[in-house]
Formats: structure tokens, C-alpha cells, sequence
């Protein structure tokens, strides 16, 4: 199986290797040749059949990303991407291309899927496999769509959502992260092929985590991926991004975009598990993942909070924010980064307080391991309007080994006397003396790490969702497997 | 249950177990007593497998297996337990979760299928009240905020759920006023039986009012230099170690 694991380069590699199948630069053609310029773009908007308004912002999107330069800032290396030499569309996958069943697939993989206890049905579609028969999730999504239609809830592919509900699309989308945000979300701005729309009603709480579904859903994610996310007043949703199992991707480099509007009273809990190809344990191949997320909490009371556990990846670059604009808005954002080996995680939030009596709280758990180097990087700003905005941030570093680094940059601007920021953080190391007490008690030291590990990300795994929480638990230990001993 | 046979340890280029023998059978409660530095707790470290200390000669075996060539966790599971003098802190792991951890790595190891959260919760409950350790405090992180005394009593709890063949109790009295040492002692006396063996470590003749030994050695530089029954603690407790240290130095 997957291109990505046994054969996970540069894009340059991937790219050529692809080439070998000889596509052809016929506009009518399933995939569209490599490299990118208006007439790709104008490719991929006829084939989802887009009005002539997001084309039209494509192009603008476009246009200023030629004028843009590759952010430097954060502090992750890696080889400069040719952008010319990338595909930016190919049609979905047929499940023929896959493995034809988890004998083909690598038995590494499967290892680690075994060790989530994920079960059998979902261990193909994860691996790629054709399985014609997906029963189950067929018929449960089926349930779901249903259950979800009745509350009024809209939840489906964004491409759906332009064709289906144009005025809300056309309204929001752009309006948290503008075409013109940044090098990668401006570049998603003209690319974008996919991702999920939500709209939640006046005053309705989603009848359930739009979790299970997505996870089933999720076998074609894509590298530009964008999300938005809509709750109207009063209303409440839980969002579940991403999957502890790592998946099959061909793509090295990943740009997506979050936005989430959360109205007057509203709630948005978004969550993701990120487990992305790191790459191998010298440093060769993995994702690029470069991801601008953000909310604005729109009306007063609104809350949005931000959760997640990034262990893949071999560049993680991604500061889910909240601009709390409401009264008394409240913005959280709960993270745990782990690298290991050779990747790279530079990630932190940006907390913009305009309103008054706003509230912010951020937790982050660094974890760094190997060779790996962890960045927190978060930028907590209050504006003059806004009286009385608290910040409580709390960050903590643990280093396993000697080789990994731990950074923390934290930014901190005030232009309000009347607001308090308070900025906790601290480093420490797993001692000799803790892993052989744990080891006295039994556990090997590999358990005893993972024990360790989970019990200092404690107060942000609690926010996840009950089933990802007891996933994402395991994962840590799977991630951080050979960094002692 | 456990032999020890001319055993020299280093530490560093430091010998500090200068060959130790000793003995102990099924349900014996032995007591080893010595002045500070004669070596006491680089013995229970030693049993229990904790990197750092070199073995120049001699050998330990636990039920006829060579002891010292286990991993730590090896010998956890065939049932050796150290209650540690400095019992470590572990932010974020709960009490509880900890021995469902500890309990299922154990069973594991002898190839038990783990507890499931009913029977482990029962298995627990049925150990703390003796111990007085409250549900708030299995909630709370391993050993974090927890003072002196209950550090000890989590120490008993733990041997109490793990149930091991030998405990090596190193210096469980340190820190502890009388009421803490009662109920310590109480719970240690509690697991006491014809199948657990127990090699108590310290430096006061008072422990061994509540843990009354069979046998009692007295540590001195790194030997053992005098064995006898429980009156030599109390011997002990008049004289002091200067007549060993005394012999030592001529």
C-alpha cells in the first residue's frame, strides 16, 4: 500500500514518479497536469461546476499568492517546495488503485492498528483497501444524515454546500481567514478541492459529535482541505477532525483551512487528532502541514474551543486561533504536540481580545523526543475596547533524551490597563527516578513513558471527546515508541 | 524465597556491599538495621534492579532464579516489591490509574488476562480502609502534594494491591509520627503470611515494635556483621552501631 510510507520522498520523487503515468494536459482529463497557474485553477472550478463568485475569489486568491513570499519565521527547516511541481487536482481515487486486501498492506501499519484497537472494517478503509462492502458505515451514515437533517443541521462536503446553499458559503467563507491571510491559507484560497461544511440553526445543540461519520467518511481528506463551520445563535457543535490511526496519503505537502463563526451564545468544540505520516526514524519523507485555523467568536457569550493532539507530520506548522469579538466571548485552546525523531512542530495559538470582559484560556503540552523539535509560539492580544479580557496560559515542555529541543515564544500585547495575562511555563525531563519506580511497579520502561507522557497532557486529553480521549492516550505511547531505552 | 551469597556491589569506584549473605525463607520477616551509609538502601536498590550499581561478585537468587540478570519489571512481576524510602511523584497519573497500570503490567508479564474495572475497583477498595487512604486520595496524582505519611501509606497500599511474594520495605518509618506509624505497620502486619517474605530496612529499633522480625542483621560497612533474633534490636536501641562501627575502623 500507500506511496507515502514505502516511498515517502520529496515531492520532487513523488511528483516524478507519478509523471511516469503519462498525463496528459487535456482539460477534460480526471487529473490536471502538475504545476500552477490560471488555468488550473479555472480547471478545478469547472469541474466542481463553481459559480463565477469563487472563481472569481480564486483568481484574486491566486493572484496575490504570486506576490507573496513563503513565510521564515517559524522554526522549522526543511528543503524549499517547488510549487510549480506539485498536482493541485486529481479526481477521487477509485478503491482499484488500493490494496486488494490487508494481506498487501504493511504489516508496520497494521501493527499500529492493531495497537488502537481499531477495528477490522475501518483497518481496510484506512489502509486504502477496496472494500466494495463498507455495510457498516454505509447504512450508519445513512442513520446519521438523517438524525442530522431532522435537527436542521446542514453537515456536508464544502463543494456540496456551494452548490446547495451558495448564500451562506459565499457569506462566510473568507470572512474568519481572508484569501490574502497568509502564503499557505491564500494558496488554499485558490486550490481548495475539499472539505466539510457545518451549519448549525438558532438555538440547536447538534445531536451528536460530528465525529463517527467523518472518521468513516474520511478516506479521501485531500491536500487542500478547507472547513467552515457555522453556529448560529445559541446553538452548540462538536467537531472531530482527523483520526488516531495514521492514513494513507500520497501528498506530501497539506495546506488546509479552518474558519469557525460561532453567533451570540453560540458554542464550537472543535477537536483533532493529527497523525500524518512523520516520515522514517532518520528524517526522510513525511508531511508538510501547514494549516491556518480559526474562529471568531461573532456575538456575545459565544465560546470557541480548539483542541488537539498533533503526533504526526514531519513539519507541523498550525496556530488555531480565536478573535473574540463578542462580550464576554470565551476562546480556549488546548494542545499536545509530540515530536519524535526528526520532525519538526512549531504551533501555539493566537488569542485576539477586541471585546470587553473576553476570556482566554490556553493550555500547552510540548512534548520532544529524539531529534525533535517543539515550538510553542502564541500571540495573546488585547485591544483597547476590550475592559477586563483575562489570559490564563500555561506552558509546559518535557524533553525525553538529549538530542530534542523544546521552545516557547510567547508574545504578549495589551492595550487595555483594566486586563490581566498571566503566562505560566515550564520544562521538565522524565527522571531516572520515575521510570524505575514505575518499572519497580512492573511496567516496562516503554509503558512507563507512555504513562508518564499521558498523565503530563492530562488536563488538555480530558477535553477530547470520551472515545478519541482513550485513542489518543494510546497513540501518545505509539508515537513516542523507541525514543527511551 | 530469596538468597543473597557474598554479594559485592560499587557504586562508581566506590565498593559499598562489601559481600552480603543472607537467607530468608517463605513468610520470614527479616530486619536489616545499620547506621546511615552502611549500605542499607543500596541493598534494596540492588534487589530491585535500579541502574547505577555495579555487581563485582557474588549473586542473588529469587526462587532459585538469578535475580540480579532480570530487568526490573521482570522481577516486579515474578513478585518482588520495593516500598521506596523517597517514594517519586508522578504529575497527572492518578493513584488509581497507576496500580490498574502496575496491576495489569504485572499480570500481563505472568500471562493473566488484565482486571476489568469492576473487579479491579473491588480488589482496591478491599485494601484501602485499612490504610486509611480515602477515594480522594486515589484521585489524586501519584505521590503529588501528598505529605509524608501518606507517601508511606500509598507504599503499603501499592504492595497491598500488587501483592508480591517479597516486599523490601526500605526505611518506611523515615518521617513518620507514631499514628502514621501504626497504621503503616498495621498494613504491612496485615500482609503478612506463610507465602510473603519481607526484608525491612531501617535505621530505628522503633519500627520493629510493630513489625515484630524473625530474624535481625545489623548492616555495617557494607557487611553484615551480627544476626540474631529480635533481641538484638533491642540491644541495639541501648548500645547504638558504635560497637560495630567501632569494630570496623580496628
Amino acid at each position: 500500500m500507500n506511496a507515502s510510507i514505502d516511498n515517502a520522498d520529496h515531492v520532487e520523487d513523488l511528483a516524478g514518479e507519478r509523471y511516469q503515468y503519462g498525463f496528459v494536459t487535456d482539460i477534460e482529463a480526471e487529473t490536471a497536469p502538475p504545476g500552477l497557474n490560471e488555468d488550473i485553477i479555472r480547471f478545478i472550478s469547472a469541474k466542481k461546476e463553481e459559480p463565477e463568485w469563487l472563481l472569481d475569489w480564486r483568481l484574486k486568491a491566486y493572484r496575490h499568492w504570486l506576490e507573496m513570499e513563503e513565510p521564515e519565521w517559524a522554526k522549522v527547516a526543511y528543503p524549499p517546495i517547488d510549487f510549480q511541481d506539485a498536482y493541485y487536482y486529481s479526481a477521487p481515487k477509485t478503491s482499484a488503485d488500493g490494496p486488494k486486501s490487508l494481506d498487501e498492506v504493511d504489516p508496520e501499519l497494521l501493527r499500529t492498528y492493531e495497537k488502537l484497537g481499531i477495528p477490522l472494517v475501518e483497518q481496510q478503509m484506512l489502509a486504502g483497501v477496496a472494500v466494495d462492502a463498507v455495510f457498516d458505515s454505509v447504512s450508519v451514515a445513512t442513520t446519521f444524515k438523517k438524525k442530522l437533517a431532522e435537527a436542521g443541521v446542514i453537515f456536508c462536503p464544502i463543494s456540496e454546500a456551494v452548490r446547495d446553499h451558495p448564500e451562506l458559503v459565499q457569506k462566510y467563507m473568507g470572512s474568519v481567514v481572508p484569501y490574502s491571510d497568509n502564503y499557505y491559507a491564500t494558496l488554499n484560497s485558490a486550490v481548495f478541492t475539499d472539505g466539510s461544511f457545518v451549519y448549525v440553526p438558532k438555538g440547536v445543540r447538534c445531536p451528536m459529535e460530528l465525529s463517527t461519520y467523518f472518521r468513516i467518511n474520511a478516506a479521501n481528506t485531500g491536500q487542500f482541505e478547507r472547513t467552515l463551520i457555522i453556529a448560529d445563535e445559541g446553538s452548540y457543535v462538536s467537531y472531530l477532525e482527523g483520526c488516531t490511526a495514521p492514513m494513507r496519503d500520497e501528498n506530501q505537502l497539506h495546506a488546509a483551512v479552518v474558519e469557525l463563526v460561532a453567533h451570540k451564545d453560540a458554542e464550537i468544540k472543535y477537536s483533532t487528532v493529527q497523525n500524518w505520516y512523520p516520515g522514517d526514524a532518520n528524517g526522510v519523507g513525511g508531511i508538510y502541514n501547514f494549516v491556518t485555523k480559526r474562529g471568531i467568536c461573532e456575538g456575545d457569550n459565544a465560546k470557541i474551543s480548539w483542541t488537539q493532539v498533533e503526533t504526526g507530520s514531519a513539519i507541523t506548522w498550525k496556530y488555531p486561533s480565536c478573535i473574540l469579538k463578542g462580550a464576554n466571548s470565551v476562546g480556549e485552546f488546548y494542545s499536545v504536540a509530540i515530536t519524535n525523531n526528526y520532525q519538526q512542530a512549531d504551533t501555539g495559538t493566537k488569542m485576539i481580545h477586541l471585546g470587553p470582559g473576553t476570556r482566554s484560556t490556553i493550555i500547552s503540552k510540548g512534548i520532544s523526543a529524539g531529534r525533535g523539535q517543539n515550538t510553542y509560539r502564541g500571540l495573546v492580544r488585547i485591544q483597547p475596547k476590550a475592559h477586563g479580557a483575562r489570559n490564563y496560559t500555561q506552558c509546559d515542555s518535557m524533553l525525553i533524551g538529549q538530542e530534542c529541543g523544546a521552545h516557547t515564544v510567547p508574545y504578549i500585547e495589551s492595550r487595555n490597563h483594566s486586563a490581566q495575562v498571566e503566562h505560566e511555563a515550564t520544562t521538565a525531563r522524565i527522571s531516572e527516578d520515575q521510570l524505575f519506580y514505575c518499572r519497580q511497579r512492573g511496567l516496562s520502561d516503554e509503558e512507563a513513558v507512555t504513562l508518564i507522557v499521558n498523565g503530563f497532557c492530562r488536563e488538555v486529553l480530558k477535553e477530547l471527546p470520551m472515545e478519541f480521549a482513550v485513542e489518543a492516550q494510546k497513540l501518545l505511547g505509539i508515537t513516542l515508541e523507541g525514543a527511551v531505552g | 524465597m530469596l538468597v543473597i551469597e557474598n554479594l559485592h556491589v560499587s557504586v562508581g569506584d566506590k565498593p559499598v556491599l562489601r559481600g552480603i549473605d543472607l537467607e530468608i525463607a517463605a513468610g520470614e520477616v527479616h530486619a536489616i538495621m545499620g547506621p546511615n551509609g552502611s549500605g542499607k538502601s543500596t541493598l534494596s536498590y540492588v534487589l530491585a534492579g535500579r541502574e547505577g550499581y555495579e555487581v563485582t561478585a557474588g549473586r542473588a537468587l529469587f526462587e532459585g532464579r538469578d535475580l540480579l540478570a532480570q530487568a526490573p519489571e521482570e522481577r516486579a512481576a515474578d513478585g518482588l516489591f520495593l516500598a521506596f524510602q523517597y517514594p517519586v511523584e508522578l504529575p497527572g497519573v492518578t493513584n488509581m490509574n497507576f496500580l490498574k497500570e502496575s496491576v495489569n503490567a504485572v499480570r500481563a508479564k505472568r500471562d493473566e488476562g488484565p482486571l476489568d474495572a469492576m473487579q479491579f475497583l473491588k480488589h482496591v477498595r478491599a485494601k484501602t480502609s485499612q490504610l486509611a487512604i480515602t477515594d480522594e486520595m486515589l484521585r489524586r496524582a501519584v505521590n503529588v502534594g501528598f505529605s509524608g505519611g501518606e507517601k508511606k501509606r500509598n507504599e503499603v497500599l501499592q504492595m497491598a494491591v500488587l501483592e508480591p511474594k517479597l516486599a523490601v520495605l526500605d526505611e518506611t518509618d523515615s518521617g513518620l509520627d507514631i499514628d502514621a506509624l501504626k497504621i503503616v505497620s498495621e498494613g504491612v502486619n496485615a500482609l503478612r503470611s506463610p507465602e510473603r517474605s519481607m526484608l525491612v530496612i531501617t535505621h530505628y529499633q522503633r519500627l520493629l515494635n510493630h513489625i515484630v522480625p524473625d530474624r535481625v542483621h545489623v548492616l555495617a560497612h557494607g557487611r553484615i556483621v551480627d544476626s540474631g533474633g529480635r533481641e538484638l534490636a533491642e540491644k541495639l536501641e541501648a548500645s547504638g552501631y558504635a560497637d560495630y562501627e567501632a569494630t570496623e575502623a580496628a
